[in-house]
């Protein structure tokens, strides 16, 4: 190094950060993840609201109050709303276009993001009836990756009112 | 009717009216902050006659370094209830500055009865890295100095300023861990003299294993109304009379370690000085800190210090600054202390310091 280097002002340096933890999941969503194993949805019913909270929550965020009573769900669902992915990112692991769809399991009270397949893109609508296409058992383990993803059923579309409340 | 003592800092009389903390444990299985956070924060309620529909403002601490997750403090709000929506704020601070906070807003009569609460998880990641990163990210964090060594600088500096020995820390952690066994939510308790102590190992010179803080998981809450009407709640609410907090600067090197300037301003502020204190809380995590605090307080052999143990026999980070208000208060509330001083402390070795003066209608 020259003298020219040693003296001349630092103008960036690196310092790479990292930190390990060990993740809860907590008591509530851990039987949830179970549920992802054996092929089923576990959510929670609010004491005082009676709203189906999935996955579990451990407590109702609008009542505070906690949920004890577990629901197991069928694989029933609609399509609340939806969106068309056109754009290639990196990590991207399913062909484009493809569509991530909010779903509303029969008899919860909130939605989650799904992956609809099984029916071309531009035909994809808010109430759609879809079900839950599960990975092969002995692959399933606790985590939403065991639904490999939703298709549709053949149903009449849902009305709008049963679902407008969660669009 | 009794009627709130004149305050001496802020205009308005405001109240700590109930409290409720969760035990101190080495790691809480299973559940995750907020299972552990619902049942303080049920039990607050509960302790005020309150439902969340009296609660007009909430303001929370906790951070999310512990958790190694962002927005933590949002999940935790399933805990809380907040619709229909409520006003609520977070710091990323010990939740003794969320109460600081709630104080301000019912200064400004921005709302009545406010909800405080903090929680801390420190047993999910390697608390000496993850409290490394409060240091400056330029010349100290990226040498990752963990805690204890930064603590042990300190202590060695007060004994080479013979202001204390090791003798003296070993005697705060013995009356510490004594204090403890009286107190249901501490983890680490026993009855040992200073000369037993005195025969541990360094783990970082001049600091023995009695001189560090357990590493602890809990969750701590209080309610707080402004006025009279906290009389409605508890027969002796303990007034918060003066509060103050100061801060440092943030380069270790650019501080003098044997002095806290900061505390000795805050409590000037808020009044330690002008009442006869019963008891003081400190936030004094590791042994030798507590003598440097005590001094900077300048609080006499008469009162009471850490009669709940003090973080030396529980130490749940974002919770405990808050649960030392818990102790002091409940103090008050329970007709067992006239006046208190809660201290609470943030960042690296003292960096930000609060002390309040809590006080019942004599």
């Amino acid at each position: 190094m020259s003298d020219d280097n040693a003296t001349a002002p630092v103008t960036m340096l690196s310092t790479p950060i990292r930190l390990d933890y060990q993740f809860t999941a907590g008591l509530a969503q851990s039987r949830s993840l179970q549920g992802y194993a054996e092929g089923k949805f576990i959510g929670q019913r609010c004491p005082v609201c009676k709203k189906v909270y999935v996955p579990s929550r451990g407590s109702c965020p609008v009542d505070a109050v906690p949920t004890t009573e577990e629901v197991v769900l069928g694989n029933k669902a609609t399509v609340t709303t939806f969106c068309v992915v056109n754009v290639p990112f990196a990590g991207q692991s399913i062909e484009i276009p493809y569509i991530t769809a909010s779903i509303l399991l029969d008899g919860a009270d909130i939605t989650f993001m799904g992956l609809i397949q099984e029916i071309p893109a531009d035909e994809v609508r808010m109430g759609l009836r879809v079900e839950a296409v599960w990975v092969p058992e002995e692959e399933r383990g606790p985590t939403l990756a065991s639904v490999k993803y939703f298709r549709p059923t053949g149903e009449p579309d849902a009305e709008f009112s049963s679902y407008e409340a969660y669009s | 009717m009794s009627k709130a003592p004149s305050t001496r800092k802020g205009t308005r009389p405001v109240a700590i009216v109930a409290t409720a903390q969760s035990p101190s444990t080495r790691r809480v299985e299973q559940a995750n902050e907020i299972e552990m956070l619902m049942p303080v924060i049920s039990e607050v309620y509960a302790n005020a006659k309150m439902t969340k529909d009296d609660i007009d403002f909430i303001c929370s601490g906790s951070t999310d370094y512990l958790i190694g997750g962002p927005f933590s403090f949002v999940m935790a709000l399933d805990a809380v209830g907040v619709w229909p929506p409520k006003r609520e704020s977070h710091v990323e601070m010990d939740a003794a500055w969320a109460l600081y906070e709630a104080w301000v807003q019912l200064q400004e009569e921005e709302c009545e009865v406010a909800l405080v609460y903090g929680f801390g998880k420190s047993s999910l990641g390697d608390l000496s890295r993850i409290l490394a990163l409060q240091l400056d990210p330029y010349v100290m964090a990226p040498l990752w100095p963990d805690q204890v060594s930064l603590a042990a600088l300190q202590a060695q500096a007060m004994i080479d300023a013979g202001m204390a020995t090791e003798e003296d820390f070993a005697r705060v952690a013995s009356r510490a861990r004594h204090n403890a066994l009286g107190n249901p939510n501490a983890q680490v308790k026993y009855d040992k003299s200073m000369e037993e102590l005195m025969a541990e190992e360094y783990v970082s010179a001049p600091l023995r294993r009695h001189a560090l803080p357990p590493l602890s998981d809990a969750a701590s809450a209080v309610i707080m109304v402004a006025g009279e009407r906290a009389y409605d709640i508890v027969e002796r609410p303990a007034w918060i009379t003066g509060i103050d907090h100061r801060m440092e600067a943030h380069a270790l090197g650019a501080r003098n370690l044997t002095a806290s300037p900061s505390t000795e301003r805050a409590a000037k502020e808020a009044g330690v000085d002008q009442v006869k204190v019963d008891l003081a809380e400190i936030h004094a995590p590791f042994a030798h800190q507590e003598i440097l605090l005590r001094r900077a307080m300048d609080l006499d052999e008469s009162v009471s210090v850490n009669p709940s143990g003090g973080p030396l026999a529980a130490n749940p980070l974002m919770a405990g600054g808050l649960i030392r208000f818990i102790e002091a208060a409940d103090r008050i509330i329970d007709g067992s202390a006239t006046a208190a001083v809660a201290h609470a402390t943030s960042g690296p070795v003292l960096q930000q310091n609060m002390v309040a003066v809590l006080e019942g209608a004599s």
